[in-house]
Formats: C-alpha cells, structure tokens, sequence
C-alpha cells in the first residue's frame, strides 16, 4: 500500500477571494503580520501499489484529470512513508 | 413537430424546473434527462440548469463533469448538439473543456443574486439569433463562482473571433474578465452563460421576460436544420 499526497494551489495569477477573507480575519484576530494567505486543497490517496510502483504514475492522472483543473490551478504529487 | 429540449438534473440542480417552464413557454416540449441515463440521442438540444450538482464538491461542475448523460452529451456537443449552460451548466461546460476558461469565486468574496443587465454581443449562435446584436436584456444573476477568467490568449481569441455572446452591462456583478457573461464555441452550438434567461420568461415571476430569446433561439435553429 502506497499513500500519496496531492496538493491543489490556485495559480499564483488567480485571485484568491478566500485567502484573503482568511488574511482580514487574521489580521481581527491580533495577527497583523500576515502578508498574503492563499488557501488549497490537499488529497491523501491510497493506492494498491508500492512506493516505487509505475502503478503510482496513475495519481498524477488523477490530479491531470479530476483533482486539478489545469486552466486555474497547479498541483504537486508526493510520496508519504 | 415540436422540438424536444433536454434538460439534464443533477443530484443538487435547482434550475431545472423552471429552465423546462421556460422551454415550454417559447413553443418546445421539455425532456427530463437523468445525471445517470446516458442521452440515448432522443433530444434535439441540451440544457445544463443553474444550482449546485453534487453539492458544489471538488469544483463546480467538475464531477457532474464525468457523469454517464454528459459523457454522451459531450460526444454529442462535438458533433453540433446544441447545448447550453446556465450558471453551474456553464461550470460543467469548462470542466468538460467544450468551452475554454474557467469559473472562479466571485471577487467581492459575496453570493450576489439580483437583476443583471446585458449586452447581446453575438447574435448568430444557435442559443442568441433571436436577439439584436447589441440587445440590452434584463435577467437575474445569482451566483458564488461567477467571475470568468481564462489566460490572456484565449481571452484575445474569444474577442478576436466574436465568441462572447452577452456581457454584463453596467456593474460587473463578480470581476469576470472583460466583464464576460457568457461566451459560445467556434461552432455557435455551445453557449455557457452565468445569468439566468430562464428566471425571466414571464414579468409575473421575473424582472422580465427577456430571456424568452434564449430559447426561442433554439427552437429557431431547430426548425431550420
């Protein structure tokens, strides 16, 4: 069993709307350092597979095809131990 | 024989009721087509409604995306179906990639939901030749995601070849680039569109009945094909 992370960013280019409700809120909260905040998603995928398995090759399809929407975000395949 | 317009519910479709009321209103007969019926190709055009399919999950529209009726819907759009997206169906059509960009959360970090007005910027596509080119219409707008954003390039090609067909006219109610509220493929025949012609068919229920045309549009291409 291979457990692999993916993590979805918007493109830095894209507005951030929730980011930067997250960053004013911060900023109520005493937080008055914070310079930017953008918020993404994070997928933890198991998969019937070893670590050094081609089969992993597929996670990066999955990211291509459904998890990440190539026009707005960017996204980043890893291994977990 | 009177055309028969699909319109697609979704788990999480809201619009579909009345986007059947606006169908039957400009003359067609409504199909209700099921997220998980692939279309057997008993319809003559397509309509994706306004809400929340699969409960906004993952994207908007990203897993209504890959379900069985808009896998052939799809094969189908390619081939000439004319098929329009209201709101969420416009989100569904750029997941599908029949129409280029995407749709992002609105600017203003609010859900905005009130009458919008618009430009008619291109009158031949298969949903807008029952409009004037350069027609200001009145419908309503409710959104979260709405703001419309592509890369430079294709926001150049969609000006350069005439592929927006309505933009919004006055406030741009969520920071859609180039104040874009709906734009076609290359071939006309797939239009995606945030604001919802379908809410206004009748001045007793909506702010007008302007958006009659959309649908009307259809009906007229229907008969000429």
């Amino acid at each position: 069993m291979a457990r692999v992370v993916v993590d979805v960013m918007l493109k830095p280019e894209i507005v951030d709307p929730q980011g930067q409700a997250i960053q004013r809120a911060l900023g109520r909260l005493g937080f008055d350092r914070v310079q930017s905040v953008r918020q993404g998603k994070r997928f933890e995928i198991e998969v019937d597979a070893d670590l050094d398995d081609p089969g992993l090759v597929q996670v990066k399809e999955m990211a291509e095809r459904l998890l990440a929407n190539a026009v707005i975000e960017d996204f980043e395949v890893r291994s977990l131990p | 024989m009177t055309a028969r317009i699909g319109v697609v519910t979704f788990p999480g479709s809201l619009d579909d009721g009345d986007a059947a009321r606006a169908i039957r209103y400009a003359g067609g007969e409504p199909v209700a087509l099921w997220h998980r019926d692939p279309d057997d190709g008993r319809v003559d055009a397509v309509v994706l409604p306004g809400g929340f399919s699969y409960g906004d999950y993952l994207r908007c529209g990203a897993i209504a995306r890959f379900s069985p009726v808009m896998e052939t819907v799809i094969d189908r759009a390619r081939g000439g179906l004319p098929v329009l997206g209201i709101c969420n169906g416009f989100q569904v059509l750029c997941e599908s990639h029949l129409l280029p960009g995407a749709l992002t959360r609105n600017d203003h970090q609010h859900f905005v939901c009130r009458d919008q007005r618009l430009r008619i910027e291109n009158a031949a596509s298969a949903w807008t030749s029952a409009y004037e080119l350069g027609e200001e219409i009145v419908i309503p707008i409710k959104n979260g995601e709405g703001r419309y954003v592509a890369e430079s390039e294709t926001l150049a090609r969609l000006e350069g070849d005439g592929l927006v067909v309505a933009r919004y006219s006055g406030d741009n109610p969520n920071g859609s680039a180039n104040d874009i509220a709906g734009i076609a493929n290359e071939a006309g025949n797939v239009v995606g569109l945030m604001p919802h012609p379908e809410h206004a068919v009748d001045p007793l229920t909506g702010p007008s009945a302007d958006g009659l045309g959309f649908f009307a549009s259809v009906l007229k291409r229907l008969a000429v094909l």
